[in-house]
């Protein structure tokens, strides 16, 4: 009796399994093969990739004739540039804002406190998505429309998540630390550079992490504010690549690839910290 | 915690009175004063030049018939709204939305589903997690490349089918105005199922282990478990991942502009928005139908949280 109940139950033990990892054999599948395709047909020739289907592979896996196209002919090489200069810029900004508003509000009481969180917390529920047509006339007014800055800047003002991770991780600073300094004489603003940012780190690690991929991946900012060529980012280079490569698609594939590698190598590489920053970040 | 306003923080902690602190009390006290406001200067003047002046300027040009060029703009009213509200081809589009929103319903069953299935011993769980968190991570504009090759004639997708004999699917995936917007919100949940899943995930790890060690020795079985101890246990996560889903449904841009342009029915509300200020160049209209969205937004978000209480408390 307990024997046959003992089998029954490893049977149902292991169909649950089976279906686990065919759904999961499954989930990868549909994950993987999009990608994969369009890497093959990046290593294709022109008329390879015309006479072949999406599945059969390359005849030289290393031709990288086509990457070559679109780093040149597709200004890539420029975007990554133009992504790298504002990010630098962006990310800096962002820690430096962030930390320093978190420390005001989390270290500080002052007659405005409150209404100030509000401030904070009430612009998170507006979508930067919805105000875009009155953001343009800012950003315009201000002088910035088609320049780096317009990107920096909207990423700067439009960060409240940040904020909210300094000030979580703040919290767990106990205040010892800053009234230890202060009693050696040091002033608020040596506390915060001395003291506080670097116990910040991190904290700051999960916000260049997450704010980092948020600015190398959009696309709706630069598209609006930024439409000369000159100052194409990877992602409007990228969509550009729509027109003038149309019929292309082994050219487009590699600008896609080139697009994604970094990303893939940042994951692997930090896999541990950008699962806990998004998980952190989520709250916001 | 609040910590009331005092000044005297010196005595307030536990360490014993400082002697030769006391007589520079005065000068400290009037920069603590003041430093919380230089600290605050710069982020509040990015928070209020780029969030509150638009939200407000908006809500100006929403009654005007400014067309975002010329130096003046005439008051009125609300024949903006009105139009809004009469035109069916521009309030129509939300329905587009309704795509999306199913799709985050699929998306979010299906984080569920991988995050609990995941939450228990699996080989090579790492990689599993990896592959399907990590499209959420791709470049949006990769994706809609990706995509446009995937679903175009004899791309990706026919092929796929061609190799399983079932031809007969194959559609005009993205020229199709039936279908385009199934192929669309397939690619959402492609792109965006990866952040439910880690987030249910981390949810559902923070739950303790004996918790169903003793609900296995009462014969619980997995949907026992997942109905009982985890489905509670992550609700906050998933009542924030419902609010997040339907808010982000209501304002789809990237991939419908990046893969069609808005062609074929597939136009949703921004884009039409951003059309019609920076083609048409309707800055009046645009921006009262930028605020339609907006109201909207909050209402949902704001009935989210009254039938699903956060308890989580933010920033203050």
């Amino acid at each position: 009796m307990t024997v046959l109940a003992d089998r029954r139950a490893a049977h149902r033990a292991w169909v649950a399994a089976a279906l686990k990892y065919l759904t999961l054999g499954g989930a990868s599948a549909v994950v993987l093969l999009p990608p994969l395709v369009l890497t093959m047909a990046s290593l294709k020739t022109h008329d390879e990739f015309a006479t072949s289907g999406p599945f059969e592979p390359p005849h030289d896996w290393l031709n990288l004739h086509n990457y070559a196209v679109a780093f040149t002919d597709g200004h890539m090489l420029r975007g990554f540039l133009n992504t790298s200069i504002i990010m630098a810029v962006s990310l800096a900004g962002t820690v430096l804002i962030g930390s320093m508003a978190a420390y005001a509000i989390d270290r500080f009481t002052f007659r405005i406190r409150s209404l100030v969180v509000a401030l904070f917390l009430l612009a998170t529920l507006v979508p930067s998505v919805t105000t875009q047509v009155a953001t343009f006339k800012v950003v315009d007014t201000l002088g910035l429309y088609d320049t780096r800055w317009s990107a920096i800047a909207l990423f700067l003002g439009t960060d409240i998540i940040s904020i909210y991770i300094f000030q979580q991780f703040l919290r767990g600073i106990p205040r010892e630390l800053d009234e230890a300094a202060a009693m050696e004489g040091a002033g608020p603003f040596t506390i915060y550079w001395k003291v506080i940012l670097p116990l910040l780190k991190p904290a700051i690690a999960t916000v260049v992490i997450i704010k980092g991929i948020a600015m190398y991946n959009e696309f709706y900012i630069p598209f609006l504010y930024m439409p000369s060529q000159e100052l194409g980012v990877i992602s409007t280079s990228l969509f550009r690549f729509k027109g003038p490569f149309g019929a292309q698609w082994e050219v487009i594939s590699a600008g896609v690839i080139l697009v994604i590698v970094p990303t893939l190598i940042v994951f692997l590489l930090l896999q541990r910290f950008i699962y806990n920053g998004f998980t952190a970040g989520a709250g916001k | 915690m609040a910590v009331r306003t005092n000044p005297v923080r010196a005595g307030q902690h536990g360490s014993p009175a400082i002697g030769p602190g006391r007589p520079r009390r005065r000068p400290r006290n009037l920069s603590r004063t003041v430093t919380p406001y230089l600290f605050l200067v710069v982020p509040l003047a990015f928070l209020v030049v780029f969030t509150y002046i638009p939200v407000v300027n908006m809500f100006w040009y929403s009654v005007t018939d400014w067309d975002g060029l010329s130096p003046t703009k005439e008051f009125v009213g609300f024949d903006n709204y009105v139009e809004i509200a009469t035109r069916p081809e521009l309030f129509g589009v939300l329905k587009v939305s309704l795509y999306y929103i199913g799709a985050s319903v699929v998306q979010i069953v299906l984080a569920l589903y991988f995050a609990t299935a995941l939450s228990f011993n699996t080989r090579f769980r790492n990689l599993f997690k990896g592959v399907i968190f990590f499209p959420y991570l791709i470049n949006g504009v990769a994706i809609g490349m990706i995509f446009l090759f995937f679903f175009q004639p004899g791309g990706t997708l026919d092929s796929a089918l061609h190799a399983v004999r079932l031809d007969g699917l194959s559609q005009q995936w993205l020229g199709d105005p039936g279908i385009v917007n199934y192929s669309l919100a397939g690619t959402s949940i492609w792109r965006y199922l990866g952040l439910n899943f880690v987030l249910f995930l981390g949810a559902i790890q923070s739950i303790p282990g004996h918790i169903y060690e003793a609900a296995e020795l009462d014969g619980a079985n997995r949907w026992d478990q997942f109905r009982h101890i985890i489905l509670p246990g992550i609700r906050p996560v998933v009542g924030l991942s419902f609010i997040l889903a339907i808010s982000g449904s209501l304002s789809v841009f990237e991939i419908p502009f990046i893969m069609t342009g808005g062609a074929n029915a597939s136009e949703t509300f921004v884009i039409q928005t951003v059309n019609m200020a920076f083609k048409y160049y309707k800055f009046g209209l645009a921006s009262a139908m930028a605020v339609v969205l907006l109201a909207i937004i909050l209402l949902v978000t704001w009935v989210q949280r009254k039938v699903v209480p956060d308890e989580k408390v933010d920033l203050s």
